[in-house]
């Protein structure tokens, strides 16, 4: 047992971060600020799905980014969660469960984390790759059930409900939207809150050690398996909880809920956000549901889009966008953000010319293949284009190659001045410490 | 953390130990006995298992058979943590931190199960003063509190060792097993990081690999000498030298260089 001797030295902790406080200050006012904003009923529906993919993206990222652990099945608990949420509802609808709606997402959460204990039991005996695997298998058979059980799953039709159930507290139905936001911004500032306080907890901090380096965890008391386990309940608790909200939100659950496309989609926007920080996948989840309902909206050709931009992350920038906010606030700390400025339009401008070029190309030949009956004519960002003309290939063609040539000039010049900002970085960190 | 054991028993001990990897035998019937507070050395030509050995004390791997017990407890078959639980602490012969964390954090991890911290989390780190105070120790005695700050990926080497050096002993163990600690390192470093391991392992059990004789003299009461998986001899480091069939086995020419460099001193 070790001992224990007062320290020499106060901690170097703050008891009171004032920061903090103003950051978690400014989240809750957009949370409930956002309705004031916009007021259609499209945003207030997209707001309410914003508020439910943050909580189902932040409890991916308790194993994707805290855990190191690659989950290709997470929907299963999101979607379980809405199956017992909407089922939950439906006996609350008929009188034979007396539970205040406000509560059926702790119900689903709870669902959540039961099939969480069950299922990563078996999923959490591995780690890395085998753990991918397993998760996917397990996805595959809940998605093979929701098929073969059509009075629990609700078969194609899916399960729908009504929210407007029980008695209403002091005249809130849940009916108008507006009022099933404010539920949903609720739980989404309680479980932002819980999963941020889970990372300061030793379990939160034993979760990275076993990301890190698993092996040496197991030298210094540890159970890895069991770290990865409990870290799993605890994601599938929050996931149900997402899954219920959305049930209440869509009334409506069918089965794609538990399927891998929805378990694709926590993956890759929880990774366009961000795995490293805490906040990237809130910034994931909101560009989900952006993309989802506007981009799908713009163009048939958005999971193309989609696909590129989540390459060249991968590529270029595989911490996600929060990383790369960081990255440009470091810098903003020690003052070299503005000579980047000039860099970065460039950067954006011959960008925009590239996505020009690739995206008359690509919207034509989506033309081509899908609208073929409405002749080859149409319109992309204001211009005529005959997608079956030389002109108009020749021409997209043309802004393409001229945009990759412009860019990749562009950010040759930008990696060379980003690494000399970097040098002067570091130089300053190593005179401050000297000055220290 | 372990329970009070006999006061007879050895802190460690190996029982005709024996370990194969498919046909071939690494360790053939290797036996130790090491008292509490005790400094071994294990040296041995390359190839002689000494890794071997520690992986099997430690866990890592399990024994074909033979006996290992820890303060008269049979060990072998647990798992690395359970190991660990019971008072055994091993460091790697190539750093094995947790890379994107920092120093301060390195050191904390290594020290929540032994305060008893298990997997909470109902509570703050930032609350748990204990564990905080025992870190702060720590670093102070591994002398890396300046860098608390800095992630481990980032450290230099030397600074690395010393880390990990830290999270071994930062548990409480009162058997540490350092598998070339020194490795890699300059003769100057090499001196300085011998005297710092010697201070933080005061009145534990210390087992330690190592190549450099400088090292091995410096630092232990009895060397034991690995030669294809067995211990050919167990002793002071003067009977050890004076030992035919060490001369013989291994360490004719080592053991000149090692005069030299004690004559350094």
């Amino acid at each position: 047992m070790a001992h224990i001797h007062a320290s020499r030295k106060p901690h170097h902790f703050k008891p009171f971060n004032v920061g903090r406080w103003v950051i978690w200050g400014l989240y809750a006012v957009l949370l409930f600020g956002a309705p004031l904003l916009f007021t259609s009923s499209l945003s207030m529906t997209m707001l309410s799905q914003m508020g439910v993919a943050i909580i189902a993206c932040l409890a991916f990222n308790i194993l994707l980014g805290q855990g190191g652990m690659l989950s290709f099945g997470h929907a299963v608990y999101s979607g379980l969660g809405s199956f017992f949420a909407i089922h939950t509802l439906n006996m609350v609808s008929a009188g034979q469960l007396a539970l205040p709606v406000s509560l059926v997402p702790l119900i689903a959460g709870m669902f959540g984390l039961l099939f969480a204990a069950l299922l990563g039991y078996v999923t959490t005996k591995k780690a890395g790759t085998p753990f991918a695997m397993i998760t996917l298998g397990v996805g595959e058979l809940v998605w093979a059930m929701s098929l073969m059980f059509p009075g629990f799953f609700g078969g194609e039709g899916g399960i729908s409900g009504n929210r407007v159930a029980g008695q209403p507290f002091l005249g809130i139905t849940f009916g108008p939207q507006s009022q099933l936001y404010t539920l949903i911004a609720t739980y989404t500032l309680v479980c932002t809150g819980l999963m941020f306080a889970f990372t300061r907890t030793p379990l939160g901090r034993m979760l990275n050690a076993v990301r890190d380096n698993p092996e040496r965890v197991a030298f210094i008391g540890y159970s890895t398996r069991n770290v990865r386990y409990l870290a799993f309940m605890a994601s599938g608790l929050f996931m149900g909880i997402a899954g219920g909200l959305a049930a209440l939100n869509f009334e409506i659950v069918t089965a794609e809920v538990v399927g891998a496309q929805r378990s694709g989609a926590y993956l890759l926007f929880t990774f366009l956000g961000g795995a490293v920080f805490f906040f990237g996948p809130i910034i994931g989840a909101v560009l989900m549901v952006l993309a989802l309902v506007l981009l799908s909206e713009l163009t048939q050709a958005w999971l193309l889009y989609l696909g590129l931009v989540f390459m060249f992350m991968v590529m270029y920038a595989p911490g996600g966008l929060s990383s790369l906010i960081m990255m440009n606030l470091r810098l903003a700390g020690f003052g070299k953000l503005r000579e980047l400025w000039a860099s970065y339009l460039a950067l954006a401008g011959t960008a925009f010319v590239i996505l020009v070029g690739a995206g008359a190309m690509i919207e034509m030949t989506y033309h081509l293949q899908l609208d073929a009956a409405l002749g080859p004519k149409m319109k992309f960002m204001g211009a005529s284009l005959d997608a079956k003309s030389f002109d108009s290939w020749f021409g997209a063609g043309l802004v393409l190659l001229t945009g990759v040539a412009l860019f990749e000039l562009t950010r040759r010049e930008f990696a060379r001045h980003w690494s000399r900002i970097q040098e002067q970085v570091e130089k300053e960190i190593k005179k401050r410490e000297a000055a220290a | 953390m372990s329970s009070p054991a006999p006061a007879s028993a050895p802190a460690l001990e190996l029982r005709d130990v024996r370990k194969s990897f498919g046909k071939t035998e690494i360790i053939r019937g290797a036996s130790l006995l090491v008292n509490a507070g005790e400094r071994v050395a294990i040296i041995g030509p390359n190839g002689a298992g000494k890794s071997t050995l520690f992986n099997l004390i430690s866990g890592r791997f399990g024994s074909s058979s033979g006996d290992i017990l820890l303060n008269g407890r049979k060990i072998d078959g647990l798992e690395p943590f359970e190991i660990n639980r019971l008072g055994l602490a091993r460091s790697f012969q190539v750093s094995n931190l947790f890379t994107r964390l920092s120093v301060f954090e390195n050191i904390r991890c290594a020290v929540l199960w032994s305060l008893g911290y298990k997997y909470s989390f109902w509570r703050f780190l930032a609350d748990l003063r204990d564990a905080n105070d025992r870190t702060e120790e720590v670093l102070e005695m591994i002398k890396l509190d300046r860098r608390r700050d800095a992630l481990a990926m980032n450290l230099t080497y030397a600074e690395q060792r010393a880390l990990e050096i830290g999270i071994t002993i930062a548990g409480g163990a009162q058997v540490i097993l350092l598998d070339e600690p020194t490795a890699g390192m300059s003769k100057s470093e090499t001196r300085r990081f011998v005297s710092l391991i010697r201070e933080i392992t005061v009145g534990k059990t210390l087992l330690t690999v190592e190549h450099d004789m400088g090292v091995v003299f410096g630092l232990a009461d009895k060397i034991a000498v690995l030669v294809y998986g067995q211990v050919i001899a167990f002793d002071t480091p003067d009977a050890v030298r004076a030992n035919a069939k060490v001369q013989e086995a291994y360490l004719g020419s080592v053991l000149a260089d090692a005069q030299v460099a004690e004559a350094g001193h």
